[in-house]
């Protein structure tokens, strides 16, 4: 296990210097960033002295051995912008994605698994051809639509929920956190629901996919030879084999979760990471956007390395192949 | 004929599956009984209904197939049409069944202590410690070394023969008075086999239950069965004593499947085989199913052949028994 650990480390590492490579010189290709910063009449020495102090003057293979340096010392960089640390910037805003994340992944979960099995058990039945219809819905209609679609209707129409913000929030383990408030909750709600029907979708597939194919295993048949009940054989016996590519999946996706948070934020004014990586795009506030990018590819590095881990202790006959590989 | 003294007794017990392609009739007409303390050999080829004939029993038919006619008395309660948590009630507890692919029924992810200590709790109120307990007892009766460790283990972690000897320990944990052992020698090597083999009729003579035997290794059956029935098409076409069967088979199928064992004195000559193979039981045309590939064959058998005793202790479908010894 141990060296397991120690080659998926270094093939990480690799994965995040190649990536820093791309993103670098990625957004020097996007624009100038002094266009948008300076005032259109200021003159040729007024430029050459902004480029100086934000050091655009340098080479681009110079400006990245900087950014690398610098980068290793946990320093992004400062904002253009908002002159302040770019990564303090994305750290302030993570808790608001993070929450938003994983409330549209306990929606995914909760809902997901448990619809999917019974469109597994009763492929037949026109409640399991709804559910499947359903998530062919949610895999193809387009994210930021659904969106706008809800705030019209929940908030524009009936009024129920407000559309936009995070209302109230509370401390909560030294992070802002909006779930634990009523106001909060009700803000919560619409964003996580719209950024959890793909996965949503996705699990419910898994899991009827999952559902059928185990249903017909002969250790469901012995199951139930040996007198258990409906409950206990899907509950148990049944549950626990669909789990492994569900966990696994919904670990790799809950990166993507949180980049796709970009549309939803966006969509519902979510003071989060996504709105400030879109505002950042628009005013090429390059250190942001490149600190964002690196958290991002961190954070998927991370995610994979511990998927890896939660598979072991759900399948037992991994963990002795993992001794061998 | 369906006595009420026998452990089961199977009577006319038709079980069809009702596909989009038409009606198969996988069991077609089967009786038997079976007693205390008895084996009982099923015998036929892939397909000739045998397996379903013993998921019929114990009530785990997957549709599109079902139960459409007869009886199945246990200890004289009929089984067909019992509701269903009376049914899950006797299930492992006084009928169990073990299945042929021992890789295949225990669960890969659960320990082999909870996959035993839920099937005791499924039906008796005893603590989780005396569940452990008798579990650990059961592991030991079917030859597993150190059973205290092992129900720590999982699936993956035994061979083939131990896990059989497992989904054995299993079916025996709450003494049923009726075990259906599905092919629980096929998937493994021959040394395992008689091993299990023993252990099995041992077992069930030990615990007086009745055991039905499905499989298509006469020569498997012939050392372990006190009776055999011989199953074609959905129907039993030959039963009697193990021995008399072996000595004297009456069907030209049933000689059919003695002659074609190899043995030391057909070295270097050629084996027997039946022409043809088994037909689909799809629409299956009226009159004995095997006339296609009988060598005694004629007019008479386009009219589906009665039971009839032509010896003692016999019970035949067949207008052409051979009476005579076997080849």
């Amino acid at each position: 296990m141990t060296v397991f650990i120690i080659r998926r480390l270094m093939q990480s590492s690799v994965v995040v210097a190649v990536m820093s490579l791309l993103v670098f010189v990625g957004v020097n290709i996007v624009g100038d960033p002094v266009d948008m910063l300076i005032n259109p009449e200021a003159d040729q020495a007024e430029i050459e002295r902004v480029m100086r102090d934000l050091g655009l003057d340098r080479p681009v293979h110079e400006q990245y051995g900087y950014f690398v340096v610098n980068a290793l010392q946990g320093d992004l960089g400062k904002s253009f912008i908002f002159g302040e640390p770019a990564l303090q910037l994305i750290v302030q805003r993570m808790p608001a994605t993070f929450e938003l994340a994983i409330a549209a992944l306990l929606i995914a979960v909760v809902l997901g698994i448990p619809l999917g099995v019974i469109a597994g058990l009763r492929p037949e039945a026109p409640s399991s051809k709804a559910i499947m219809a359903g998530s062919i819905l949610g895999f193809s209609l387009p994210s930021f639509w659904v969106g706008i679609m809800m705030i019209m209707l929940f908030a524009v129409m009936l009024g129920w929920l407000p559309s936009t913000g995070r209302g109230d929030t509370v401390p909560f383990l030294g992070m802002q956190v909006s779930f634990l408030t009523w106001d909060g909750l009700q803000h919560l709600l619409l964003p996580a629901i719209n950024l959890s029907l793909f996965k949503l979708s996705l699990v419910i597939r898994l899991a009827r996919a999952g559902t059928r194919e185990v249903v017909h295993q002969d250790y469901i048949k012995f199951a139930r030879a040996k007198g258990l009940s409906e409950s206990r054989v899907v509950l148990v016996h049944l549950l626990k084999n669909i789990m492994i590519p569900v966990v696994t999946v919904l670990g790799l996706e809950f990166g993507g979760l949180v980049a796709f948070s970009v549309v939803t934020e966006t969509v519902f004014a979510w003071p989060g990471m996504g709105k400030l990586i879109i505002d950042s795009l628009h005013e090429l506030d390059r250190p942001v956007v490149v600190a964002y990018l690196m958290i991002v590819v961190l954070m998927f590095v991370i995610i994979n390395l511990l998927v890896d881990i939660v598979y072991s202790v759900l399948d037992p006959r991994v963990r002795l192949q993992d001794a061998r590989a | 004929m369906a006595a009420a003294n026998a452990t089961l007794a199977v009577d006319g017990l038709k079980t069809h599956f009702f596909t989009k392609a038409g009606v198969v009739k996988a069991v077609d007409g089967v009786s038997f009984e079976v007693g205390r303390g008895e084996i009982m050999g099923l015998v036929g080829e892939s397909g000739s209904g045998k397996s379903v004939t013993g998921f019929s029993i114990i009530g785990l038919v997957d549709p599109p197939g079902r139960v459409v006619e007869g009886r199945i008395l246990h200890n004289g309660e009929d089984l067909v049409g019992l509701g269903a948590e009376r049914m899950r009630g006797l299930r492992g507890n006084r009928i169990a069944m073990i299945f042929q692919d021992p890789m295949m029924t225990l669960n890969p992810v659960l320990r082999i202590e909870t996959q035993m200590v839920e099937a005791v709790l499924a039906h008796n109120a005893v603590s989780k410690e005396e569940a452990r307990g008798m579990a650990r007892d059961a592991l030991g009766q079917v030859g597993i070394p150190s059973p205290d460790e092992r129900l720590r283990a999982y699936p993956h972690q035994f061979s083939g023969g131990m896990r059989q000897r497992v989904a054995i320990a299993i079916a025996l944990l709450n003494r049923p008075d009726l075990i259906i052992a599905d092919e629980p020698t096929t998937a493994l090597d021959v040394t395992i086999q008689g091993q299990i083999l023993y252990e099995a009729q041992k077992l069930c003579r030990e615990a007086g239950a009745a055991m039905i035997w499905i499989t298509h290794d006469l020569a498997v059956v012939a050392g372990i069965a006190d009776r055999i029935s011989v199953m074609y098409a959905g129907r039993i076409v030959e039963q009697g004593e193990t021995g008399d069967i072996v000595d004297r088979p009456a069907h030209p199928y049933t000689r059919g499947l003695i002659g074609s064992v190899p043995s030391r004195n057909t070295r270097g000559g050629r084996l027997f085989q039946i022409p043809g193979m088994t037909p689909s039981l799809l629409n299956l045309a009226p009159g004995c199913a095997f006339r296609e590939r009988c060598p005694a064959a004629d007019g008479a058998c386009l009219v589906e052949p009665e039971t009839s005793h032509p010896l003692p202790g016999r019970e035949l479908r067949c207008h052409h028994p051979q009476l005579e010894a076997a080849p």
